[in-house]
């Protein structure tokens, strides 16, 4: 119990009011303290990548195993994932590996890894591609959904369809001025009602961190209840 | 008339995809050539690079978007690039996730290729004239290490070459080395330098975002905490366009290509809006 609980809770603490105290001593201890802290923390996100390539592996192959819906798309992903591992390791990510440059002789030190053949020719349209089918979904919903039924509706629609011709070149067709009314609307009532949610979000931050601190707030420990 | 309202009510969607398809497809094959001005965010980030970065100065692009919104922020960082090497300027180019390091290393395959190919008085080399950082998994935390020790967060550029050993690298330690930077990315990640880069160590920076997004830096911009915003295809469509005015490039590139198809996609959706409330409230008039 002590080591599950109340020692992560010491932890959060302890590390959570050193670092607030750190800041404010420019001591070269206290930056040496800091400096070490950083690099702790990079070498834990490292690690949390393995964690996140063992849940895919471990999520798909139970996938797998069950024969749920579209199991094979599961297949699909270990693939990929185990081809793009192994020509990352064999040949390297962004410069290619003498191993790959003995296996090649026409390889060279400055020629493109395959991994980086993969990434730019595969995943690179695929992922664009499935981003631009936005472009339909948004054409579909202006032409079906974007309707002016109520004030508040009206209101969005207008100041939406004033920003959308103001921001490509064509609005300056119907009025030469639009893009400083798009900058205005941006820079005005946009930037007031982002301020106040900024405002709100930020002083939210602030409490559930010293909720961490203090030890009030423990969802992070997960567990549940 | 009802019966051609009722049949655009009731349209297949696949219709309004063709018509969307078409209007973006066709300015591709004839182009337009829309007359563009150019907006107070853009003129301050092209101006504070030409006039505030010294010859041999330091700028840093972080490259943070994966190929989703490459469409809108890849070409922004080309121009970025376009614009140091035309002012002598070192370029570090970098990514806090790792499809950004993916798109940062293509981005200088083809921006090394096309200048050295117009500017052959004028070589940029890898590891002289511009560079990129190996990645390394951390993101807020890897902002606030370069503020201490930039050779000690990253060790090696991406090829694996030590860090010491780059001449690119000669005198750049800490942020207070580096004279500008701007953060390429459609995500919350721009806080994070905002907060760090920016409000702990004091960097200079710009924000090259979707324009999806570019509402929500607005309130940084007015702050002072960033000097100059490229908001989506048009904010580097403008870009491009200053590089062209100033001679630095000689043709439209990337983005003022692809804003002709942008035009065009958004007088569509204009329209459909339009279309659809007319019909929307002639529906409702019979209703009543």
């Amino acid at each position: 119990m002590f080591l599950k609980k109340q020692l992560p809770l010491l932890v959060a603490m302890f590390m959570g009011t050193m670092m607030i105290i750190q800041f404010f001593i420019p001591h070269p201890f206290s930056k040496n303290v800091y400096s070490t802290i950083l690099d702790w923390l990079m070498i834990v996100t490292a690690f949390t990548l393995l964690i996140a390539v063992q849940s895919t592996v471990q999520m798909h192959i139970t996938k797998i195993r069950r024969k749920v819906t579209d199991w094979q798309s599961s297949v699909i992903v270990l693939t990929a994932l185990g081809i793009t591992v192994f020509v990352g390791i064999l040949g390297g990510a962004y410069a290619p590996t003498n191993i790959l440059m003995k296996i090649f002789p026409n390889v060279q030190p400055g020629s493109d890894t395959p991994l980086m053949y993969l990434y730019i020719y595969f995943q690179t349209p695929m992922q664009a591609t499935i981003f631009s089918l936005l472009a339909f979904y948004m054409a579909s919903a202006a032409f079906r959904a974007f309707r002016a039924r109520s004030f508040d509706a009206t209101m969005l629609l207008i100041t939406a369809s004033i920003v959308t011709i103001g921001r490509v070149p064509i609005g300056q067709f119907f009025y030469a001025n639009m893009p400083e009314v798009v900058e205005w609307i941006l820079n005005y009532p946009s930037m007031a009602a982002q301020r106040g949610i900024l405002i709100g979000v930020n002083l939210g931050m602030i409490a559930t961190s010293l909720k961490i601190i203090l030890g009030i707030e423990r969802g992070y420990l997960g567990g549940g209840k | 008339m009802m019966k051609i309202i009722n049949y655009l009510d009731h349209i297949d969607k696949r219709w309004i995809y063709l018509v969307l398809a078409i209007a973006v497809i066709f300015p591709f094959l004839f182009p337009i050539g829309c007359p563009m001005k150019i907006t107070p965010p853009v003129s301050n980030m092209y101006n504070y690079i030409n006039d505030s970065i010294p010859e041999g100065g330091v700028m840093l692009v972080s490259v943070d978007y994966d190929p989703s919104t490459m469409a809108e922020l890849h070409p922004m960082g080309k121009a970025l690039i376009t614009h140091c090497f035309s002012k002598n300027i070192r370029v570090f180019l970098m990514g806090l996730y790792p499809p950004g390091v993916g798109l940062a290393q293509d981005m200088i395959s083809n921006t090394l290729e096309e200048w050295n190919k117009s500017n052959p008085d004028n070589i940029k080399i890898l590891g002289n004239d511009i560079s990129l950082f190996a990645f390394v998994p951390g993101v807020s935390v890897v902002i606030l290490k370069m503020g201490e020790d930039i050779r000690g967060t990253f060790n090696t550029d991406a090829y694996g070459n030590d860090l010491d050993s780059l001449p690119i690298m000669a005198g750049v330690n800490t942020y207070n080395d580096i004279d500008y930077m701007v953060d390429l990315a459609g995500s919350s990640v721009i806080l994070s330098w905002i907060i760090y880069a920016n409000g702990r160590y004091n960097q200079k920076m710009g924000i090259g975002t979707t324009a999806v997004s570019m509402a929500e830096y607005y309130a940084y911009l007015n702050s002072g905490q960033a000097n100059g915003m490229l908001g989506g295809l048009k904010g580097a469509a403008e870009y491009e366009a200053l590089l062209i005015k100033n001679n630095v490039s000689q043709d439209r590139n990337q983005a003022s290509i692809g804003m002709d198809a942008q035009s065009s996609g958004h007088l569509t959706y204009i329209i459909f809006i339009i279309v659809g409330n007319i019909i929307y409230f002639i529906k409702r008039k019979k209703e009543k």
